[in-house]
């Protein structure tokens, strides 16, 4: 079954103008990327590579510099105003509203932005005040509120429309592991009701994995790669990782990576045990033995290792950390 | 597929937006009362100074009259220019300006909001000053037309707040620079309006101050309340005021929407929207 399609762009290139003499910075470069109804798309990438400058333009703050985007096949850039009736942007860290108004009176303000009449606005902001257990903070001021709560207030406007299509650029940024999660879940229910498109960005590999359908790997404004997490999992890293516990740590950790076969590494120390875990995505399992010999010249002492299930984490630094650029 | 509004829900959709824009205002500049009685009593003490100079230098009690009008109609400006200004520029500071620019509203109704808000509120300090102005100093007003003098006012009011919103597009285009301006401007136009003069188009005003202070639709509409309200003229003599201050609007408002479409669409263009402290 044919899917329609909720986001398009093509060949979306976005420069901005940097430093003077040094020439512009690219945002975003040919990024051609496309998500379907009731679909949750995460966008994973390292600081600066791009993602919020996507999500921007597809809510028509931000216009391309080349290419094309389309929200239910109009354009952004000629529909902007239909287009927002239909979407919602939620920014983590931002916290709109106004600090002087209670936490109801914010939402009916956000819920008069898109025109709700009265009563419906009335009921809408009930369920969401549920869904988010803001319901003993309704007469509290804004500028009262906690950073998660003043959270969830933001998160509250971005269903405020029910929108088709929310944006989210790190929506659990400032809240805790049980908000999270009951976000996560409040997510995952909504798209169920049908007709409705999440593309939210993400620093945390296992949130993406969770609740993403598909997930799109981006770094210096170029998609690396775009698939489920289970499929970019054997697709990227070929199913080869290893866990690899030693003790002291690797004092040259470059000499490692730069060993032919190596797709991958990352370190985790333990400081009460001294022990450092290395995570490696391996071309193949040959480049094992060529490993363990760095590893011994290293003076480093193997304490334990074995294959580990590949995580989506693997596959991002299998994608971004070994400079795939 | 997506169906496009209708004028009639567009239309809908921008009144309540600016309606809801004008609530938060009165909402919240009225929670605490200590701001509505600084902001009514400061303006006393300073117009409580000029009435009672011109008293001492033997001008008539209407000088004293013409100067609560003034202090009163001062209020408007200072509202226009730091609360109607300075609108996006804070609403950016604050993050709410992502908010309105992803939202199915013009942006002109959000500004209208914020200033059929800020008139209210002020009509409210200014209505204060004029009475506990008349009710300390004792001065005489002479309301022949107050229809006329109602009518003057709100042309005023329509006048100066649509050049708020002309400021407003600008000020966030040019953030900090706009705002020394801002205050660069603020004694000046104290001065060039005449608020605190017993009258500004005097013979003994110099004509460059009085063109210079004409610029600003509040002088305009000051020298006619004070003709209708304490020299007892009728609407025939204040017809140019009336012209004048449409004008202005007339002006003004296709200015003030030329000019937040283009600091829309530069701000598009160059990213500089949500951008802070540039
Ligand atoms: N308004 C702007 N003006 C100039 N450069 C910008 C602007 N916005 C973004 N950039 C640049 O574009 C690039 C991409 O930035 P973007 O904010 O999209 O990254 P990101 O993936 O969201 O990063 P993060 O994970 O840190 O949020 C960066 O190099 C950034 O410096
Ligand atoms: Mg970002």
């Amino acid at each position: 079954m044919k899917r329609d399609l909720s986001i398009e762009t093509k060949s979306l290139r976005r420069l901005f103008k940097g430093i003077p003499g040094k020439g512009d910075v690219v945002a975003l470069d040919q990024v051609d990327l496309e998500v379907y109804d009731d679909e949750i798309f995460g966008l994973l990438g390292p600081n600066g590579a791009g993602k919020t400058t996507l999500i921007k333009i597809l809510c028509t703050l931000l216009l391309p510099t080349e290419g094309q985007a389309l929200i239910k096949g109009l354009d952004v850039v000629k529909r902007a105003s239909q287009i927002r009736r239909i979407i919602n942007l939620v920014s983590g860290g931002e916290t709109p509203g106004y600090g002087i108004l209670s936490v109801k009176e914010n939402l009916w303000f956000f819920s008069q932005l898109y025109g709700l009449p009265r009563d419906f606005a009335k009921d809408r902001i009930a369920k969401l005040v549920d869904q988010l257990e803001l319901q003993d903070y309704l007469n509290t001021r804004m500028s009262k509120l906690s950073t998660g709560y003043k959270q969830r207030l933001n998160l509250a406007r971005g269903f405020v429309n029910d929108p088709a299509i929310l944006f989210l650029d790190e929506p659990t940024l400032g809240l805790d592991v049980l908000s999270a999660r009951h976000l996560r879940t409040l997510v995952k229910d909504w798209i169920r009701t049908g007709g409705k498109t999440v593309l939210l960005t993400t620093h945390y590999m296992a949130e993406a994995d969770q609740l993403c359908d598909r997930v799109g790997i981006i770094n210096r404004g170029k998609i690396l790669a775009c698939d489920t997490p289970q499929r970019l999992k054997t697709k990227v890293t070929g199913g080869a990782t290893w866990k690899i516990e030693i003790t002291p740590n690797l004092s040259e950790l470059e000499s490692v990576k730069s060993i032919p076969g190596v797709v991958g590494l990352s370190t985790t120390d333990n400081i009460e045990t001294g022990v450092t875990t290395l995570k490696l995505v391996l071309e193949e399992e040959s480049v094992m033995s060529d490993l363990l010999s760095k590893i011994r010249e290293n003076g480093s002492k193997v304490l334990n290792m074995g294959k580990s299930e590949p995580t989506l984490e693997d596959v991002y630094i299998s994608l971004v950390g070994t400079g795939m650029e | 597929m997506l169906p496009k509004a209708t004028p009639r829900e567009e239309l809908l959709i921008n009144l309540r937006a600016a309606y809801a824009r004008m609530w938060v205002r009165l909402r919240g500049s009225n929670r605490e009362i200590t701001g509505l009685v600084a902001e009514i009593g400061l303006p006393i003490l300073t117009i409580g100074a000029y009435v009672i100079l011109y008293r001492a230098i033997g001008l008539p009690p209407t000088a004293g009259a013409a100067v609560i009008i003034g202090g009163a109609m001062i209020a408007f400006w200072t509202n226009v220019l730091w609360n109607m200004s300075s609108q996006w520029f804070w609403e950016r500071e604050s993050g709410n300006l992502e908010m309105y620019l992803v939202a199915p509203v013009s942006r002109m109704s959000v500004l209208l909001g914020m200033a059929m808000g800020g008139s209210v509120n002020t009509s409210i300090r200014a209505l204060g000053i004029v009475l506990l102005g008349i009710f300390v100093f004792q001065v005489p007003f002479q309301l022949a037309d107050p229809l006329s003098i109602g009518l003057v006012f709100v042309l005023t009011l329509v006048a100066l707040y649509t050049m708020g919103m002309l400021f407003a597009s600008i000020f966030m285009l040019y953030g900090r620079e706009a705002w020394n301006t801002a205050n660069l401007l603020q004694e000046p136009v104290y001065f060039l309006s005449g608020a605190y003069f017993p009258r500004i188009y005097a013979p003994v005003v110099p004509f460059a101050l009085q063109a210079a202070g004409s610029l600003i639709p509040m002088t305009i509409g000051l020298d006619a309340i004070r003709r209708l309200a304490i020299n007892g003229e009728g609407i025939a003599t204040v017809w140019p005021h009336i012209l004048a201050l449409i004008a202005c609007t007339l002006i003004l408002f296709p200015l003030a929407r030329r000019a937040l479409n283009y600091m829309e669409s530069l701000g598009k263009k160059e990213g500089r929207l949500t951008l802070r402290w540039q």
